[in-house]
């Protein structure tokens, strides 16, 4: 087995056992804003001892290992081909010691052959750039979460909403009351505005990859962002939709280009089981650091 | 917390409201899409199963073979439920299901079902897959891994004081029909 198998099973291992720092402080500060004897509280109290052990176990946080996503950002020349190998044979080798669960099926026959290998299975993103570092991401994203993202068109009649922030405001808090219970909040959305229906999908999980505690650089969608947040959790919903003080820890705003005659906003939930994990490698293929 | 532990007598049962933390010991089943189609479709149960006064969990494990051949499950977390409930009415109906553990809550059918024939639906905390798997403490049997493959497969699990939260009791009430109610008010305010 080569390095840079081996450096994207620990990846892997990584990503599935480990919860990322800013989300684990977020979810700190979600416990002490709840109620004490609640069943909020004690949802969070749960959560928290989960993570401690899936960390001390190595052991997946979730049993539902998700949606396999990698993200690649490589000096131009990387041989993508060679990449996309050495990265299967980390999904199957991760998927036999049990950092993921068998968790792909074939759409047709249902057939599971436990290898989480198949067409589309794991998916890759690659980005070339000028520089010479490889970073990989890797979020791993469940399905119950994967179920409750939306994606509306502008205008929208029923949630009085028009093409223009307040009409995305409304659509995304609309997700949000849908999504209660099933997405296992508290969540973190990720957003696009624009794109075509498959670029605005891919485009909002990518803001998965952003800090929890970064500012987004535009100032309205910045703005908007801290509304999405604070009125979710005015909302009641809580965590796993008990009721509770903290319905959203985050929500990433991007935009991109759309048509004329096109203006989608697509949300891509994220439950609190966050996992999303990055690592540089040096030339041979090995982890020099952690991004998250 | 209230303790429940098998066997779950519709008496038992009755007697949980919405809200109530409970630790629940004996044996479930676990059941998911694969395992609620086929029996809405007439399907049978293998031989020497039965959910008769038995609690069905909404959950797809991670488990492996140790090195001495037996069964562990290392993640355990529940499933979203809502999309066994244009079947869940029927198996509660037919089978005697005393209990249903899942998260994210079931609808009106559901709800219609439990008050009924005297089920409940216990919600885990998702994603918790690890502090969960910590609570059963055995694997007795599995059930058609063949034709489901591992997450579908219905898994006879022994757990102990695993925590889960009456959502919908036998009563006719359901935290989420509440939740919901007010959320999607508290939200027209806000828009």
């Amino acid at each position: 087995m080569n390095a840079l198998t081996e450096s994207l099973i620990e990846l892997i291992r990584r990503t599935s056992a480990e919860i990322p720092d800013d989300v684990q402080r977020a979810i700190l500060t979600a416990l002490e804003n709840e109620k004490k004897g609640t069943i909020a509280e004690s949802a969070l109290k749960i959560i928290e001892r989960n993570i401690e052990l899936a960390k001390q176990k190595s052991q997946p946080i979730c049993q539902d290992t998700g949606s396999i996503l990698f993200y690649i950002d490589c000096p131009v020349g990387l041989d993508q081909i060679e990449f996309a190998d050495a990265a299967r044979a980390a999904v199957k080798q991760a998927t036999k010691v049990g950092y993921l669960r068998q968790n792909s099926v074939d759409s047709l026959t249902g057939k599971n052959d436990g290898t989480n290998l198949g067409p589309g299975a794991p998916a890759f993103h690659f980005h070339q750039h000028r520089g010479d570092k490889i970073s990989v991401r890797l979020v791993l994203k469940g399905g119950g979460c994967e179920n409750v993202g939306a994606q509306y068109s502008l205008p929208n009649t029923k949630l009085n909403a028009n093409r223009d922030l307040d009409g995305c405001r409304k659509v995304i808090l609309d997700a949000i009351v849908q999504a209660q219970g099933k997405g296992c909040g508290p969540g973190i959305l990720g957003i696009c505005i624009g794109g075509d229906r498959a670029t605005g999908y891919n485009h909002s999980k990518e803001q998965l990859l952003r800090m929890l505690d970064d500012t987004n650089p535009n100032p309205e969608l910045a703005a908007l962002e801290a509304d999405i947040v604070k009125t979710a959790n005015e909302l009641g919903i809580g965590p796993m939709g008990f009721g509770g003080n903290t319905t959203l820890l985050g929500a990433k705003i991007g935009a991109a280009n759309r048509v004329p005659a096109s203006y989608f906003v697509s949300v891509s939930y994220m439950c609190w089981a966050y996992r999303r994990q990055g690592c540089e490698l040096n030339q041979n293929g090995e982890i020099q650091n952690w991004l998250y | 917390m209230i303790a429940l532990e098998f066997p779950f007598t519709e008496e038992k049962v009755r007697a949980l409201k919405v809200g109530d933390e409970v630790a629940l010991s004996g044996r479930v089943f676990t059941g998911r899409d694969a395992v609620h189609k086929y029996l809405h479709e007439g399907g049978k149960l293998p031989e020497g199963v039965s959910f008769q006064d038995g609690i069905i969990y909404h959950c797809g494990p991670v488990v492996l073979k140790d090195e001495n051949g037996e069964w562990k499950v290392t993640a355990a977390g529940p499933t979203t439920s809502i999309r066994e409930e244009p079947y869940q009415w029927q198996i509660i109906r037919d089978f005697g299901v005393r209990g249903v553990i899942g998260k994210g809550g079931m609808g009106p059918k559901t709800l219609e079902a439990c008050r009924e024939h005297g089920c409940v639906y216990l919600h885990g905390i998702g994603g918790a897959a690890q502090v969960l798997a910590e609570c059963v403490t055995r694997v007795i049997n599995v059930h058609m891994l063949e034709e489901f493959g591992s997450p579908e497969a219905i898994w006879e699990l022994e757990v102990k004081d695993f925590p889960v939260v009456v959502t919908m009791d036998s009563h006719g009430n359901s935290l989420h029909a509440d939740v919901f109610k007010s959320s999607s008010e508290a939200l027209a305010a806000r828009v």
